[in-house]
């Protein structure tokens, strides 16, 4: 259960900094992104994924949140 | 003279492993490779942020020396407290040169050294009493300090002394911060994990301590200058660029920094950040907690200064964008002065860099201001993410190493033959002896500012100085001269 920062980076993606691992990637998909529930599976750029809990609301960015590795 | 092919730089770095034994050639051979700027991400190519290896000569340092050395150290309204034996804090004392103003002794304590002085029976009782007692001796005879750090050295965690109640305890006493650091030297492989450390305890200690007190009146235009350890003055020389663009400057972590500056810099609009590697903690976390956004800069030659004033100030309005172009436009007919001088003197030399965990690719854009070739840069402590700036800024097929040892580099250079060497002191004579010029890269050979425009005018005429210094020529004995030339002529 890595702790994960989940931000958005200049070109408005979404990227996901796991500190632990000075791994920064970008999110190439995140499960639920639309209002009204946010989070899930959220796959990167380097094809590793991790699943956040959802959320009800879109939270403000950056965030740090607890991840599972999937 | 023109720069290695990529299979000559990969035969290079197999001809250099040879020497190992399988298992350690197996472990050194992740962290050497050959620059390849199309690659998105530089896990591929190269490991980096793990444990030396035992046996081998490394150039790193310890997390105290993160913590006490390169954080915290320059705060100098603060007494960084060596809790442990004298060593640690004797030998790293004022000697990293980053330069403040202020009475040292009086409300400066910047190039003092204050230690526990652990002896047997610290070691056997446990330490927390005579901290206790060292902290109220501080108060006596500094009363002017702003706070007190308590560095730990490695027997603190051995024996598991709890500083952080005395800590609790005494901040209390004395309404001042008082910080304890875990950094011990045994923890992490390299001081990469102390500058760690050390942007936790401010975040935990000392941030919060302004949290809910809007009485600082702050401006649109505030600024804190953070990860710039004012090395021979280079935070100077960075500030009075940024002022002059308009902007008002409210804090300079750390160096020349003081307490109510750390304190002060989530008031501020943006954080700039130059040294990423061990500050970039603190950005992140003042970033979610204070909604302040960060940003990299780089202050290493013109081209980088203007790049990052016009950055800078794109996230302002039009007075300092304005401003910028002011700046801008001021010392650009200086600095073409100084490339129109020194340029012409070291136009397509090659340098090789192994530095600490920012400056390897941060004055790429310096050297190449110059007319010079960076073939070679490493990094003492760098991760992931710093490799992954650097391979986009260094050339193809260069040589990228990660914890070089002290053999794999003389051999480097000894094959590669740059025509500069820019790293630490350790490396210094070594390569002095074999005949290349070397700048100090940490201290700027106790030169300096580098930082700015200013700075950019004082590396050039260091770069000068040492690459064409005229003992160069005087390397070789008299005698022995005459018989080549005689050969040469025959």
């Amino acid at each position: 259960m890595p702790s994960v920062m989940i931000n958005r980076t200049a070109s408005g993606d979404l990227s996901l900094y796991v500190p632990k691992k000075d791994l920064e990637e970008a999110i190439v998909s995140l499960e639920h992104e639309g209002p009204g529930r946010w989070g899930g599976e959220v796959t990167l750029a380097d094809g590793s994924r991790y699943f956040l809990e959802p959320m009800d609301e879109a939270p403000r960015l950056p965030i740090t949140l607890r991840a599972r590795r999937l | 003279m023109c720069a290695m092919k990529r299979e000559e730089a990969e035969a290079l770095i197999q001809e250099v492993l040879e020497v190992y034994p399988e298992k350690a050639r197996k472990d050194r051979a992740k962290h050497l490779a050959v620059n390849d700027p199309s690659a998105e991400s530089a896990k591929k190519c190269i490991v980096s942020n793990r444990k030396s290896q035992p046996g081998v000569m490394t150039i790193r340092g310890c997390a105290y020396a993160g913590s006490k050395g390169v954080v915290w150290g320059p705060v100098k309204d603060v007494v960084h407290i060596s809790h442990g034996p004298v060593g640690c804090g004797q030998y790293s004392r004022a000697g990293r040169r980053n330069y403040y103003t202020g009475h040292t002794g009086v409300n400066a304590f910047g190039t003092m050294n204050f230690t526990s002085d652990f002896q047997e029976k610290d070691i056997v009782f446990g330490g927390d009493k005579k901290l206790e007692k060292l902290i109220d001796e501080i108060e006596t005879l500094f009363p002017l300090n702003k706070g007190i750090t308590i560095q730990s050295e490695c027997p603190v965690g051995l024996i598991g002394d709890d500083i952080e109640s005395v800590s609790k305890k005494k901040g209390k006493e004395l309404d001042k911060p008082v910080v304890p650091l875990r950094c011990e030297g045994f923890r992490g492989v390299s001081q990469s994990l102390g500058h760690h450390i050390a942007n936790d305890a401010i975040r935990d200690w000392v941030l919060p301590r302004r949290d809910g007190d809007d009485r600082f009146e702050s401006t649109p235009y505030d600024v804190a200058l953070t990860g710039d350890y004012n090395i021979g003055g280079d935070a100077w020389a960075s500030r009075i660029l940024l002022e002059e663009m308009g902007l008002r400057v409210v804090a300079q972590w750390s160096g020349d920094g003081t307490m109510s500056e750390l304190e002060l810099a989530p008031k501020a609009k943006v954080n700039l950040l130059h040294c990423y590697r061990s500050m970039n903690y603190l950005a992140r976390h003042m970033e979610e907690k204070y909604g302040i956004p960060w940003m990299e800069y780089n202050f290493f030659g013109p081209t980088k200064i203007a790049e990052s004033l016009r950055k800078i100030a794109a996230l302002f309005d039009d007075k300092i964008q304005e401003g910028a172009e002011r700046v801008i436009a001021k010392y650009q007919p200086q600095m073409d002065a100084v490339i129109e001088k020194y340029r012409p003197r070291l136009e397509g030399r090659r340098v090789m860099l192994y530095v600490g965990g920012l400056r390897p690719r941060h004055v790429i854009g310096a050297y190449e201001d110059l007319g010079m070739e960076v073939v070679g840069a490493g990094y003492e402590f760098a991760h992931n993410d710093d490799y992954d700036r650097t391979i986009k800024d260094m050339g193809d097929a260069t040589l990228l190493f990660d914890d070089i040892t002290g053999y794999e580099l003389e051999r480097f250079v000894q094959r590669v033959r740059p025509d500069l060497v820019g790293s630490g002191i350790k490396e210094k004579y070594i390569f002095q002896k074999m005949g290349i010029p070397f700048r100090q890269m940490h201290s700027w050979d106790y030169s300096g500012p580098y930082h700015g425009y200013d700075g950019f005018a004082i590396f050039a005429r260091d770069m000068d100085m040492t690459l064409n210094n005229p003992c160069w020529d005087q390397l070789k004995a008299p005698w022995k001269k005459a018989a080549a030339e005689g050969a040469r002529a025959a």
